[in-house]
């Protein structure tokens, strides 16, 4: 049925609906010299089915081409290049906050660049250069930040003043603006045509290009694609690639196994006008306004003027629908506040004639980031689509990276934040889209700020403490759809409502999280971490220890009840994930991961473990609520409460034990932190955490228990330079470049994925290493707070980027987390990475422009604690003494 | 010198009042969901009155706007008295009985009407007694007629309007030996009163009217867009069939002077109404009335004045034409309005504002800039214009006030301007009846869930 549903709304009737669509890009047809005409039958077979002759699908088609691969085909139910890729902006903009869209965007600009050359098609190519306009300080501090990224990939770009920026383009009105980031190189291209020249290109390296055919579903086989359905017959396929753009939900749900791929669509309007008076040069670059939410860019010598408004229209979420087909159209009353700010910023506009208001869907994801990558259930079905209105400025880079993904097995590229994986079932409900997506697209102008968290789509999975949790002041944010505490607000204290509390300074919250910090460190916490990711594996003989021994690069052949901590690494040493794992029994061991790790690490066993029906998998995560227990005073207070004696003796750390807390009977209890203080982590079957969280609580009294938040475990995991998966560590790094050798049986001649790439770092060394930073002249007040992903530069030169910080309570100072490599200063090539390499170089940091000196250390700092707090006591007799 | 908006408010909302039905067990049975009204006087006082009852031993709710003329007491005898005629008429011979048995052993009476009104609206206290008794004399006549068949809604409503009126000339004739009543009934009767009253009862809706306010009922269609459907015929010199039943009612001779500048004897608006004795008595039983009556209504020079060529009374009757409309899903609301409201705003207007209003949905005809030559600059201020015609939707939680602040505000474009409205209202009292009537509104929303649920049962 849904084949047919597919059928009966393919593209001739999308332009009936829309004559306007056609007249505005009449002329493309006769450049199209890879549409074959109809009827050549399609392939029995390929490799490779592309589906979507957008210009994400038609890039994807072009770098596997280009890759070698020969036998693909690509599928478009219309034309190529006639959805949103037709009436998208066609604007390359670099200006990324995320380092890796910023990549894709950088090289998908290089693409375009020589594609004419390369295909003889007429892309539109203009370097115009893009201005983005603050008008507050804020804004400002957000584009040095952006600023400060293009620099050290060598983009040229430079943050300028209102008065230069009149002089770059003469209509802006500046009254209003503190200042501007010029990025000379973005450009403009007819998108339809790059899309054209890139399936010209792959259509001459052997690539099938097939339109008017449409894919009702992908046929599957114990877990691998097997082909692909389509109203004009069947192909055997080994790879699909869903490039369906706002389709991909539909797509991905009409197999028989569905693939969730979370976007939607929302209506996105932009204005057309006739020319000015005098046209406007196709080089004056383009003007965004994210706080007016609007751009506006050179259109054929007049305008070409978009936004994204407060109040978005989502639709489609009941799936393809003819009548909201039909009623896409131009809405000028919801235009209306976007053509105010159009005329605010340009006033000179104001006499220009209207040509047209087009509105042109754009899909949208739950976190504003695009989906990549192959699904976590389906073998060989990928997925390219949700590009959050940036098609073209990623269209080349993201095509690329998905290409390498299936030729190669990965990309060249950390590709975590875009991967499908970091998405589960969970995030596939369409009221979640629905909701979700009208929170993301007004994102897309709005001030994007450290701890930001998404207000729809929240309360979805849940702690049973929830509500007490709730009662006692605790102020919430999601992680994996799971609501996990940020701190407490004590009782009587007046925080900032959320919109005042977006800052990039000190945080209204900065007391509270440094009152529980110091709990931590001198009585004892209850931080509820029930989202972290469980899994229990176990076999009926030896067959789990031997898989995970293979699986894991540490040794898990230890003694019943001792934890782990180990990587899951990549074949090249990379963690896929860092977790700890207890031996529960000879052959039974529990698994803890971060709570984004639920899907991709689930699928990364899954298609690794042995098909062996002795061996089975299960995520527990469900079953049992967490509770962490910080602080010095953490063995008092279980001792207490289960008549055992907890004390090191007893209970050494990184051990695991079944015992009861009070009445309850059968508490997993663990000897660890994540956070390098002492304490335990408890276990607990759901239907005794209230009774077990109610005992903690009551005993922990006389020792000062209270509750804590994530805040306050990032700051003393971070002083305590622990690193964490997806912030820190990815599949580029490796535990050789962060210190962890001591975590891998390298010695023990055991194979183990990563082991060949592990033992040549050995020899020949590292090219980054992860180092923690200790900011010296920052002022904690009155400074700009660090966040990660500012560039760390020694003795001057640009050496690597920070991947997490926090304020050390204790310290007393900034820390920041990051990677040091080591470039060579004339070619640029990285070189290895010794300790004297570390150790001898004078730091900096770049927090919005602004340099601040740093300490570099490479070893954990509880020696410096001790010396602190010999010094403090120096200190003190000293000023007794006088 | 301007009203502030707030000014404005508080001016328009001055007498608003909304009802809505009750809710049982969550569902709401009844086929009415609730009605707002209002109104703003331009005499002072002013000279409407508006009554709204459920019928409580029958079912049904009565609803009804009663344009008061030459004072403002038979339109307040009438909205005091008229349900009661109609709840009356529509009793079951031994429900009358109850009631009656109840009056004569000195029990509790069984209440026959639940009041919806607003706290300016009064019941005179004096009167009630002699109103009382009056409607007695019916139910006990009523009583000894039995028919025995089962009440018709249209006699009902016939036979209640001139049954009142009846009463109302029965009691100035007889008066009262209490002066301040014998009084009263004298105002009440030479004074008028136009009235136009709606009966809902499921999907039966009755709408009886005399003189020319009006009943128009809301529709919309499939396409979401409204039209206006009159269901009730004004009783003035516009409808030719009114003009045509006076002047059969009297000899050829005074075919010229029935109807003069498009008055009833050059002077009554209305060719049907409550009250106005004047163009009901003889002459004789007029004067002898006056004279016998106390020293105010002599000094009245209107009340001694009779109207010229006054041959072959009565001329005027209360008389309503009823109309009845089985009601339909479509069919969404009814509007009860005072001639103040149509004399400014044309019915389709009237319909669609209250359409919007009601269902939230502004359907503004959508712009296309299609071929035509439109700048920024023109574009920015007509989406200007529409957003500020929007937004004074939400400053009203009342229908009817939301139609009023049309009526009074609305400039050539159909868009509320508040330059206007400041004005309109801020008028001295002498001023303002030259520029605007009283306006009062009841507007009725219908359910149609129950509505479409009565439609399926049939």
């Amino acid at each position: 049925a849904a084949g047919m549903f597919l059928r009966l709304l393919s593209d001739i009737q999308w332009r009936a609906a829309n004559p306007k669509w056609r007249r505005m890009t009449s002329s493309r047809r006769s450049t199209s010299t890879t549409a074959e005409p109809h009827p050549v039958s399609l392939p029995a077979q390929a490799q490779v089915v592309i589906c979507g002759g957008g210009i994400i699908g038609t890039s994807v088609a072009y770098h596997l081409s280009k890759m070698g691969w020969k036998d693909i085909v690509l599928i478009e139910q219309g034309r190529l290049a006639a959805g949103t890729t037709r009436f998208c902006a066609g604007i390359v903009s670099t200006a990324r906050p995320v380092s890796i869209e910023l990549k894709m965007a950088h090289y998908s600009n290089q693409l375009y660049q020589q594609l004419e050359q390369e295909t003889g098609v007429q892309t539109g190519y203009m370097k115009t250069g893009s201005i983005s306009l603050a008008q507050t300080q804020d804004r400002l501090i957000s584009l040095k930040r952006i600023a400060a990224s293009l620099n050290v990939m060598g983009i040229p770009c430079e943050i300028i003043t209102p008065k230069q920026a009149v002089q770059l383009h003469p209509l802006i009105n500046i009254h209003d603006l503190v200042g501007a980031m010029y990025v000379p190189e973005d450009a403009l291209v007819s998108s339809a045509n790059v899309s054209l020249a890139l399936a010209t290109a792959a259509s001459r390296n052997g690539v099938q290009i097939h339109e008017r055919t449409s894919v009702s579903h992908v046929t599957v086989q114990k877990g691998r694609v097997t082909g692909v359905e389509t109203d004009r017959g069947r192909i055997q396929c080994q790879y699909f690639v869903n490039c369906a753009g706002q389709w991909a939900y539909e797509l991905g749900h009409s197999g028989e196994e569905a693939v969730h791929i979370p976007l939607h669509a929302c209506e996105h309007f932009y204005i057309l006008t006739h020319p000015l008076k005098e046209p406007l040069a196709s080089s004056l670059p383009t003007v965004v306004d994210p706080d007016g939410r609007i751009y506006i860019r050179n259109w054929q010598g007049g305008i070409l003027s978009g936004g994204f408004e407060k109040n978005p229209k989502p639709l489609f979420t009941e799936g393809r629908n003819q009548l909201e087909i039909q009623n896409l159209q131009e809405d000028w009353d919801h235009y209306g506040p976007l053509l105010s700010s159009l005329l605010r910023r340009m006033p000179g506009l104001e006499a220009l004639q209207i040509m047209q208001l087009v509105n042109c869907p754009e899909s949208f994801t739950p976190d504003m980031r695009c989906i990549m990558g192959e699904s976590p259930t389906t073998r060989g079905y990928f997925v390219l689509a949700g590009m959050n209105s940036a098609g073209v400025s990623y269209g080349g880079g993201a095509g690329k990276y998905l290409a390498e993904w299936i030729v190669n097995g990965y990309p060249s590229e950390n590709v975590w934040p875009l991967d499908l994986k970091r998405f589960g079932t969970l995030q596939s409900s369409r009221t979640f889209l629905r909701h979700r997506v009208m929170e993301v697209m007004p994102l897309m102008c709005d001030l994007k700020v450290p701890r930001w968290d998404f207000q729809t789509g929240r309360q979805l999975r849940t702690s049973p403490l929830y509500d007490r949790l709730d009662a006692q002041g605790a102020r919430w944010m999601e992680k994996h759809g799971f609501e996990r505490v940020k701190y407490f607000v004590p009782p009587g204290s007046d925080l900032l409502d959320l919109d005042h509390s977006k800052t990039f300074y000190k945080p209204d919250w900065f007391d509270i999280v440094g009152a529980e910090v110091k709990c931590c460190k001198e009585a004892v916490c209850v931080i509820d971490m029930s989202s972290f990711t469980k899994f229990e594996i176990s076999s009926t003989g030896d067959e789990a220890l031997e898989s995970l021994q293979y699986l894991f690069s540490n040794d898990l052949d230890v003694p019943v009840g001792h934890v782990v901590h180990t990587g899951m690494l990549n074949e090249k040493g990379g963690y896929e994930n860092d977790c700890s794992i207890a031996r529960l029994s000879k052959r039974s061991f529990f698994m803890i991961s971060p709570t984004d790790q639920q899907v991709h690490c689930w699928a990364w066993l899954k298609n690794r473990l042995p098909d062996d029906s002795n061996l089975t998998m299960e995520d527990v995560t469900w079953k049992y609520t967490a509770l962490n227990l910080i602080g010095p005073r953490a063995v008092d207070v279980l001792s207490e409460l289960s008549y055992a004696p907890m004390t090191a003796e007893h209970f050494p750390s990184l051990f695991c034990k079944e015992m009861s807390v009070g009445y309850a009977n059968g508490i997993r209890v663990m000897s660890i932190t994540h956070t390098g203080e002492p304490g335990f982590v408890l276990y607990i079957p759901i239907e005794y955490a209230l009774h077990v969280y109610n005992e903690v609580m009551n005993m922990g009294q006389k020792y000062g228990i209270r509750n804590a938040g994530y805040y306050a475990l990032r700051s003393l995991r971070i002083e305590k330079f622990f690193a964490f998966w997806g912030q820190d560590l990815d599949a580029f790094t490796t535990p050789m470049e962060c210190g962890r050798e001591f975590q891998v049986k390298l010695e023990k001649g055991m194979e183990f994925v990563g082991q060949e790439a592990l033992l040549e770092q050995k020899q020949n060394g590292v090219y980054k290493r992860f180092t923690m930073f200790i900011l010296e002249d920052h002022d904690t007040d009155m400074d700009v707070w660090p966040w990660w992903g500012e560039p760390i530069f020694r003795n001057g030169r640009y050496v690597g980027k920070t991947t997490s910080s926090a304020y050390s309570y204790t310290l007393e100072r900034h820390v920041c987390l990051g990677f040091v490599h080591n470039f060579d200063e004339k070619t640029g090539e990285e070189l290895v990475v010794t300790t004297d390499f570390i150790n001898q170089g004078e730091y900096e940091i770049d927090i919005a422009g602004q340099r601040f000196q740093a300490k570099a250390k490479l070893y954990p700092f509880s020696s410096l604690f001790t010396q602190r707090r010999r010094k403090d006591e120096v200190e003190l007799s000293g000023y007794q003494g006088e | 010198f301007y009203l502030t908006p707030s000014q404005v408010n508080s001016i328009l909302k001055a007498n608003e009042y909304s009802f809505k039905v009750p809710e049982f067990d969550g569902k709401n049975v009844s086929s009415v969901l609730g009605f707002d009204s209002n109104q703003l006087p331009a005499n002072a006082p002013i000279e409407d009155r508006r009554s709204a009852a459920t019928c409580l031993q029958t079912r049904g709710m009565l609803l009804g706007v009663f344009d008061g003329h030459a004072g403002c007491a038979c339109a307040q005898a009438v909205s005091e008295r008229l349900f009661y005629y109609i709840a009356v008429s529509l009793l079951p011979h031994e429900t009358l009985l109850e009631i009656e048995n109840a009056v004569e052993s000195g029990r509790a009476l069984l209440p026959i009407l639940q009041w919806h009104k607003h706290p300016n609206d009064y019941f005179s206290k004096e009167a009630s007694k002699l109103y009382f008794n009056s409607l007695r004399t019916y139910w006990q006549e009523l009583i000894d007629l039995n028919s025995g068949e089962t009440t018709d809604v249209r006699e009902a409503l016939i036979n209640a309007f001139k049954r009142l009126d009846n009463d109302i000339s029965l009691e100035a004739q007889v008066g009262d030996p209490n002066s301040f009543l014998n009084y009263l009934v004298l105002q009440v009767a030479f004074s008028g009163a136009t009235a136009c009253v709606a009966h809902v009862d499921g999907v039966d809706l009755h709408i009886a009217n005399t003189g020319d306010s009006r009943a128009m009922l809301g529709v919309q269609e499939e396409d979401g867009s409204w039209s206006a459907v009159t269901l009730s015929y004004d009783h003035n010199a516009q409808n030719e069939h009114e003009v045509e039943r006076v002047k059969m009612e009297h000899p050829k001779s005074e075919e010229k002077s029935l109807v003069k500048q498009d008055r009833l004897l050059g002077l009554l608006m209305p060719f049907r109404a409550f009250g106005d004795v004047k163009f009901k008595w003889s002459i004789e039983l007029q004067k002898r009335v006056i004279e016998s009556g106390p020293d105010q209504l002599n000094d009245n020079e209107y009340t001694k004045f009779i109207p010229p060529n006054y041959h072959t009374p009565p001329y005027l009757t209360a008389e309503p034409e009823v109309i009845y409309h089985k009601l339909r899903p479509q069919d969404k609301f009814l509007i009860l309005a005072t001639d103040g409201l149509w004399e400014t705003m044309h019915r389709q207007d009237v319909v669609r504002i209250v359409g919007e209003y009601l269902t939230g949905v502004h359907h503004q005809q959508p712009i296309a800039v299609g071929g035509y030559k439109v700048t920024l600059g023109q574009m920015h201020g007509l989406l200007t214009e529409r957003r500020a015609r929007i937004s004074s939707v939400f400053e009203d939680q009342n229908a009817a006030t939301h139609l009023i602040r049309h009526a009074v505000g609305n400039n050539e474009f159909g868009t509320v301007d508040h330059e206007r409205l400041s004005k309109m209202l801020s008028l001295p009292e002498e001023l303002a009846r030259m520029y605007r009537d009283d306006i009062t509104i009841i507007v009725v929303q219908f359910n149609s869930h129950v509505i479409g649920a009565c439609q399926n049962e049939e």
